[in-house]
């Protein structure tokens, strides 16, 4: 197997709001258009390609409605591809889809437990979907219950389960059969940081049988605690690759300061830009610049006594450390968070 | 074609029917019962009915709760799996192309409507009892006509799953599911809407004319019926069209 996922030139194109989890919020809709029967269309992703290596761990890291959840839909048979192609190892996920199916696990955004079953049902379940056999069904939900701290609730029905619980069960259930590739939209969202270390905990060791693991997150601790490999994707294109050292290393001078002025004027950003150490500097809003450096501190007075040489008053200003906040910010004048 | 993962899934839905068994019981069962002990016992009793309508009543109910339990027991949990939560997402994701989990609810129906009707006859038969008439002349083709009802009300039960919201659940029983009962030719046989002959051209556009008229014409032969060819031509039409627009149906619900 060269390589456990890939996709080539992968476009999604939506003619009606997109489901629930995949494409969401205003930003997504960079190439809004209105079709000719007059359906909003929203270009959820526009050409990605990705290229993922049996073993590793994938993070793909972006704000929401940046495509993540596309991705995963269309990877994981969930969502069908306006063009492009995808395949989970050798199968070509939308030709065959069944031999596609048996090497994946998937854990999707929001828990979607079967309601009408406890969580011992719903592992046991999924096992015999997948054609495991009686007894190894049982070991295998025992194992994993145990695993997730749930074996005290697993003869209760999951309908009332915490939201904590029941991302537990749907990480459990994904496992259950084993799956070559593990796919995990945001695992860590909504859970506390006790059970998010478990979680983490739990993908390392996953990871160590040789598994395959795609998460989504737009959280850059965890992308960069857990990830070997990261692509940052925003507005359905993928803006960087790399391993998280290497993206890091990416940024022009690792530090950021973020600065913010009374005024704005031309020339205290050029006279910035020579001030030594410093890579890059862009205006940022109305009275605002985003400079790159290789120090951080050390620069506000030199910044203080260029500003204040000019009659600009600097009122507020923000530093941080090489992070992949800042180099989201770097690729697209936007933070994560925004 | 995957066996073991499409007997997974009918076992799953036999596990959820068995643990939601007696509200499943009193679901199917308590409404066909009170009909016909009101029609059939008081009515009849107090002179209201003449006698006879006891016979001509029992195929009526028998097809009326093949009908409601197929199209409910496909219909309902779709409606509720394909909403926000998602809830069908695990099954959608075994390893069988997703048009088998679809003929999975339509087998899972198609054996609860099944099941139904056969309970309905004996269950019936103790409340109609003195003076019900029943003459089962050919066995196999009332298997056939009650496999036939069976699959359409469960083929239906997908196509209106896979087509009504929530919201619309209400909707979709005064609408659809009212209208087809009384118009079904089931409280009375289709011969009775001679005085109204448009009425009685509409009605054949309802599958459930057919149910009624087909379980009549094999249960108690003696009533005046619709032609038997017609009957089985049609249910097989129906069981058809329902079946490929429920499939059609639950592929737009499933993949985005």
């Amino acid at each position: 197997m060269d390589s456990a996922i890939r996709t080539s030139s992968l476009r999604k194109v939506y003619n009606s709001a997109p489901p629930a989890g995949a494409g969401r919020g205003e930003g997504s809709a960079p190439g809004g258009k209105r079709g000719k029967d007059s359906k909003p269309q929203i270009t959820a992703l526009d050409g990605i390609d990705l290229e993922v290596a049996p073993g590793q761990i994938f993070g793909l890291l972006g704000p929401n409605g940046a495509g993540k959840s596309t991705t995963v839909g269309i990877l994981t048979t969930r969502v069908r591809p306006t063009s492009g192609t995808a395949w989970i190892g050798p199968h070509d996920v939308w030709r065959d889809q069944t031999a596609a199916k048996l090497l994946i696990g998937v854990v999707a955004q929001r828990p979607n437990l079967d309601f009408s079953l406890t969580a011992r049902e719903i592992l046991l379940f999924h096992g015999a979907y997948f054609g495991l056999s009686s007894q190894e069904r049982s070991e295998r939900a025992n194992t994993l219950l145990e695993r997730f701290k749930l074996t005290d609730r697993a003869n209760q029905l999951v309908r009332g389960f915490s939201g904590g619980m029941m991302q537990r069960i749907s990480i459990a259930r994904a496992m259950m059969h084993d799956p070559q590739v593990l796919f995990l939209d945001e695992p860590s969202a909504g859970l506390d940081p006790q059970t998010r270390l478990l979680l983490w905990e739990i993908i390392r060791e996953y990871n160590q049988k040789g598994r395959t693991i795609l998460l989504t997150t737009h959280n850059m601790e965890e992308a960069d605690a857990l990830c070997q490999h990261l692509a940052i994707i925003d507005h359905g294109r993928i803006i960087a690759s790399g391993t998280p050292g290497e993206l890091k290393a990416s940024i022009p001078g690792g530090f950021l300061l973020r600065l913010r002025f009374g005024h704005h004027s031309l020339p205290l950003l050029e006279r910035l830009a020579t001030l030594s150490g410093v890579t890059e500097v862009r205006a940022s809003g109305e009275s605002g610049a985003d400079l790159y450096a290789s120090r951080g501190g050390s620069l506000i007075p030199e910044i203080v006594n260029a500003a204040s040489a000019l009659g600009v008053e600097l009122s507020d200003v923000h530093i941080s450390e090489p992070s992949l906040e800042n180099l989201f910010l770097h690729h697209t004048g936007r933070s994560l968070r925004e | 074609m995957n066996w073991k993962t499409f007997l997974a899934l009918l076992a799953r839905d036999a596990h959820v029917a068995r643990r939601n068994l007696v509200p499943l019981l009193f679901q199917t069962f308590l409404q066909p019962l009170l009909f016909v002990f009101i029609f059939g016992r008081v009515m009849v009793g107090s002179g209201y009915m003449p006698a006879a309508y006891k016979s001509l009543l029992l195929p009526g109910i028998m097809a009326i709760s093949m009908v409601f339990t197929g199209i409910w027991a496909v219909a309902m949990p779709l409606i509720g799996e394909f909403q926000f939560t998602r809830e069908i997402e695990d099954r959608l994701l075994a390893p069988i192309n997703i048009s088998w989990v679809a003929v999975e609810k339509v087998v899972a129906g198609l054996i609860q409507a099944l099941l139904t009707g056969l309970i309905v006859i004996p269950l019936a038969w103790l409340i109609l009892r003195p003076g019900l008439e029943l003459h089962l002349a050919n066995p196999l083709l009332f298997a056939c006509i009650t496999l036939m009802v069976a699959s359409f009300s469960a083929c239906g039960g997908l196509a209106l799953g896979c087509s009504v919201d929530q919201q619309h659940i209400g909707l979709m029983f005064s609408m659809v599911l009212t209208p087809m009962i009384f118009f079904g030719c089931t409280y009375y046989p289709w011969s009775a809407l001679r005085n109204f002959p448009i009425l009685q051209k509409l009605v054949l556009i309802n599958p459930l004319a057919y149910a009624s008229e087909g379980l009549r014409a094999t249960l108690v032969p003696q009533f005046p019926h619709l032609s038997l060819p017609l009957i089985l031509v049609a249910l097989a039409a129906f069981d058809v069209l329902l079946l490929v627009v429920g499939l059609r149906q639950f592929q737009k619900k499933a993949v985005t």
